[in-house]
């Protein structure tokens, strides 16, 4: 109990203190994080709404195949592109294993089916009405698919934030596609599992801190988010 | 031009099963016209598919003379409107719900202002203008759709159910709104409608789907 108590006040002491290695992995892992799904947005964004609102040949199968990928093992994911980018693989000429662009497009990978699945529920949910009635009123095409992703904005913002949640807390394919190497692919994640390995707790246990404030900031937003969807929709 | 709303000839079919077959009928005279049937007799599906938001199976839908109406016709779209049973309201104030249509064509925002101030009080619902859409009550969300059609002004305006599930005092006032509506605009109304009694009331023509067909029947008439 007493070494729990202790590593807690050096991670205290540690995220107090700003320290150096702290904040630059915590930097990293946010710009990593953050440009994936920025990334996984615009990807996973329009492909939601687009099948959310259309009806074409093979729809069943791309709705299937993205919820399919919602819960994709990040290790598997890890290990295809893993495979892809290595020096033999046919990506091996990009040199991008063991680089946080690797480990951005891993996360990328694991994050736009979310946003795309999550939007596209979003958009099928209020898409007939609204679509029937944009149309009745004279909106043209675009203004219609407009008019629907702007009233299923709760569920898209729900949807980017599961996904912002589903990246901070990886750490299976960035680890292999990443490497862990200090100063440069090192995030919150991969140092919490390899600190815990060589029994340093103080520096897991501080990034582990930040790790939960983040998550609970997220989760927070999340639900201020569904109680303003909950309050301007009562029916 | 003067608009003459023409279906010829068609025929639809929901899972095979025939809906409207070798259905014709010309609106021709502005007014109230009321569209009667069993449930499940086409009445909707008639609305959209003169609406333009639904295609028939066969057999054409004209608006003025002899051209096919298309919904991708965006200018034709924007002379015709439809309340839909259900409303389809947005998640944003009542103004903003009625400014809709007027933004979408590009109107200047203190023109959106009067027109829409304008029409909330024809339907008894400036006092709401502010208030989320979505908590309106079934009734008020029903004369805010009128409200949502009406500012556009339309040409042919279609009401499906305006009336349906809606309290005795909302019915009123629905009512005389199509009443006033009838003197205000000279337009061709199509209701599709249940209550027997508003028919009487409001109606100037009456028409009732049987067997995939539409007849014109007189206003007296005593309707199954």
């Amino acid at each position: 109990m007493n070494f729990i108590l202790e590593s807690f006040n050096q991670a205290t002491n540690l995220i107090l203190n700003l320290d150096r290695e702290l904040l630059q992995i915590i930097f990293l892992s946010l710009k990593v994080s953050g440009i994936a799904l920025f990334t996984a947005t615009v990807i996973g964004l329009p492909l939601g709404a687009f099948v959310g609102l259309k009806r074409f040949v093979g729809r069943g199968l791309l709705i299937t195949t993205l919820n399919t990928f919602m819960g994709l093992p990040p290790v598997v994911v890890g290990l295809f592109l893993y495979l892809m980018l290595s020096r033999s693989g046919p990506l091996g000429f990009l040199s991008l294993l063991y680089t946080p662009t690797a480990m951005i497009i891993a996360q990328t990978i694991l994050a736009f089916p979310i946003v795309a699945g999550l939007t596209n529920s979003a958009v099928v949910r209020v898409a007939p009405i609204i679509k029937l009635a944009s149309r009745s009123l004279g909106a043209t095409s675009f203004q219609t698919t407009v008019t629907v992703i702007k009233e299923a904005r709760y569920g898209i913002m729900s949807a980017v934030i599961a996904a912002l949640g589903r990246v901070m807390a990886e750490v299976g394919a960035i680890l292999i596609v990443g490497g862990n190497i200090a100063g440069y692919t090192r995030v919150m994640t991969t140092t919490i599992a390899m600190e815990t390995d060589k029994g340093d707790f103080e520096l897991a246990m501080a990034l582990g801190i930040v790790l939960l404030l983040i998550s609970l900031i997220i989760n927070f937003f999340m639900f201020l988010i569904q109680k303003k969807g909950v309050r301007e929709a009562p029916q | 031009m003067r608009v003459r709303l023409t279906v010829s000839n068609i025929y639809k079919y929901y899972n095979g099963i025939p809906l409207f077959e070798n259905c014709s009928y010309t609106f021709d005279r502005s007014g109230v016209y009321v569209l009667m049937g069993p449930n499940g007799s086409g009445k909707s599906t008639f609305l959209r598919m003169c609406a333009l938001l639904e295609s028939p199976d066969r057999g054409k839908i004209n608006y003025f003379e002899n051209k096919r109406a298309l919904p991708k016709d965006i200018n034709l779209m924007r002379r015709i409107t439809l309340l839909l049973p259900e409303v389809g309201v947005f998640n944003t104030t009542v103004f903003k719900n009625v400014a809709y249509g007027l933004k979408i064509r590009g109107f200047k925002n203190n023109k959106i202002k009067e027109k829409v101030e304008e029409v909330l009080q024809f339907v008894g619902l400036i006092h709401k203008k502010e208030q989320n859409a979505l908590t309106l009550s079934t009734g008020e969300k029903k004369r805010m759709g009128i409200a949502r059609a009406l500012v556009l002004e339309p040409e042919v305006l279609f009401l499906d159910e305006p009336t349906a599930s809606v309290d005795w005092k909302n019915t009123e006032i629905i009512e005389n709104i199509i009443i006033q509506l009838k003197k205000r605009l000279n337009s061709i109304i199509i209701i599709a409608t249940h209550d027997k009694e508003s028919t009487k009331r409001v109606g100037d023509f009456l028409l009732y789907i049987r067997e995939g067909k539409i007849y014109k029947e007189h206003p007296d008439k005593q309707i199954p």
